[in-house]
């Protein structure tokens, strides 16, 4: 070993190197994002973002939405426990649940066996968990106003409670939807499970939000926040979309 | 209404199948998972040269960046096939628990103190590293610790016990624990401003660097090795610990050393190659 191994290191090169503005965007920066934007990097990071969130919050739907309208219908023993337990939970920490599931789908967890963690699968799973209660309770403010309005009239007419859940999902879907965007506005903007159970691996897990969390951490704030901005744009496109639709069915 | 509870039971049976798809999600044997530093994933250096070997060995690598203390958790769990590190004690731990095998340095660089230009505790241009932290006692000057389970932070906690400060106390919060990675403590170093300790190759790639310039650097105590540690496959039955094996064996060839040490960020060399000659 040289006298002084670091001694080729000393002063190497941090004059002239301090020119950035702190987080101001110069067009430096800004080349920064288009060349991300160029690179098929960003298009698999947005596609992800979109695929985990989208499917975490139709999962979220397809279960959430006749559970909560079920809460509405049927009366049983635990009903009220049950509803108090979905809007608790409206404030369920992501990074707990990421911890939970973490040590569930580890290789020394009793789901390791799925080999699941660090996977886009274990991602879809804990914004599910995320945005269920969101659903469910949002799915059973909504049903309760139109049982206590047209619940006499819907069993007069011959329906039963099984097929009132239908029914009722039809008949507030404007509200459906508003409860299955909200599960999917809390999916697509979560980071903090993803980050635990996905790991941020480049190309394989790595989502808009963790994205946005990384470019931040390496500094480069104007990256960060355009992607943020890119993020808030589709999000606005999905609900604009799915109110449209929701909408011309209802004309 | 039947079609409706039909269209329902579709929709989840249709859902069931499709997490399952996902569940099944057989990794194949040609796709390792590379626990690994933050500071060598944000500086750029494995997204830069892992391409070459995957070019030319078929294998893929999923790097899972996190800080040393957590990387070797995660291999701990059997959740890893490699682990690329920089903390010799937590690694001889890691090794002597049985957990891993094989450990190689693969290259060097340094760590360096950086601070406010303005430079309160007076430290700037000095190479000794437990003298200008002991000054920065001292003057009680802010310093921001990351506080976690990184090499970084092992090494700043040996370097106040050589200084013989009690660093954690704190007194009128001038020692702020951050407990975030080195991206994080250079930014809330930048904001306040504050000194810190840092790995030169995330400091060099760090882009919101001002107010901060480096004080003192070229400290022997301030060297910083990465090793590369195979998962023992006696203990952690992996269908990846043959690829990984080629990855490790990649790091150290002649082909990877030199990818390694032709890696640089605006025209600085950030790792110097060192698996013949471990520092």
């Amino acid at each position: 070993m040289p006298a002084s191994p670091l001694a080729e290191l000393r002063h190497a090169g941090d004059t002239g190197r301090q020119a950035n503005a702190p987080g101001i965007a110069s067009l430096d920066d800004l080349a920064s994002l288009s060349a991300a934007l160029a690179s098929g990097e960003l298009w698999h990071i947005i596609g992800l973002s979109l695929a985990v969130s989208l499917s975490a919050s139709a999962a979220a739907a397809i279960l959430g939405l006749p559970l909560g309208v079920a809460l509405a219908i049927w009366d049983f023993p635990g009903r009220r426990f049950l509803i108090v337990i979905a809007n608790a939970l409206l404030g369920l920490p992501p990074a707990v649940v990421g911890l939970a599931l973490y040590l569930l789908l580890s290789g020394s967890g009793p789901l390791g066996f799925l080999r699941l963690l660090f996977t886009p699968g274990a991602m879809v799973i804990a914004q599910a968990v995320l945005a269920l209660p969101i659903v469910t309770a949002l799915a059973h403010r909504a049903a309760e106003d139109l049982w206590a309005g047209y619940g006499d009239a819907l069993m007069d007419l011959g329906a039963s409670r099984f097929r009132a859940v239908p029914a009722l999902i039809a008949m507030g879907r404007l509200s459906m939807l508003t409860a299955a965007l909200a599960g999917f506005g809390r999916t697509v903007s979560e980071v903090g499970a993803i980050l635990v159970v996905g790991g941020n691996i480049a190309g394989y897990t790595r989502t808009m939000t963790t994205a946005i969390v990384l470019e931040t951490s390496k500094g480069d704030l104007t990256l960060a926040l355009g992607l943020g901005l890119v993020l808030i744009g589709l999000t606005m496109m999905i609900s604009a979309a799915a109110f449209g639709i929701a909408g011309r069915s209802n004309a | 209404m039947k079609q409706a509870i039909r269209l329902w039971l579709f929709a989840l049976v249709a859902a069931l199948a499709l997490s399952t798809t996902a569940a099944a999600d057989d990794t194949p044997a040609n796709t390792i998972r590379l626990a690994t530093t933050t500071s060598l994933d944000n500086a750029g250096l494995l997204a830069t040269i892992l391409p070459i070997f995957t070019r030319d060995a078929g294998i893929t690598v999923h790097v899972l960046a996190q800080d040393t203390g957590q990387a070797l958790d995660t291999a701990r769990r059997g959740d890893a096939d490699l682990v690329l590190v920089h903390d010799p004690e937590a690694e001889e731990q890691f090794i002597g628990e049985g957990h891993g095998a094989n450990r190689r340095q693969i290259a060097w660089n340094d760590f360096i103190i950086v601070g406010p230009e303005a430079d309160p505790a007076h430290i700037g241009g000095g190479h000794d590293a437990v003298a200008a932290l002991t000054k920065v006692a001292e003057a009680k000057a802010p310093f921001v610790s990351r506080g976690d389970r990184s090499g970084t932070h092992a090494l700043e906690l040996r370097l106040w016990k050589m200084a013989g400060v009690n660093a954690a106390s704190g007194e009128r919060g001038w020692y702020r624990d951050i407990g975030g990675g080195m991206g994080q403590a250079l930014n809330a170093a930048a904001a306040m401003p504050t000194y810190t300790l840092s790995d030169r190759g995330t400091w060099l790639s760090f882009k919101n660097k001002r107010p901060l310039a480096v004080l003192v650097e070229g400290d022997l105590k301030l060297i910083n090795r990465y090793d590369v540690i195979e998962i023992n496959p006696e203990k952690y039955r992996r269908r990846q610990l043959a690829a990984a094996h080629r990855l490790a064996e990649w790091l150290v060839s002649a082909e990877g050393q030199k990818a390694i040490g032709e890696y640089q960020v605006d025209g600085e060399q950030l790792f110097h190659p060192s698996a013949a000659a471990p520092r």
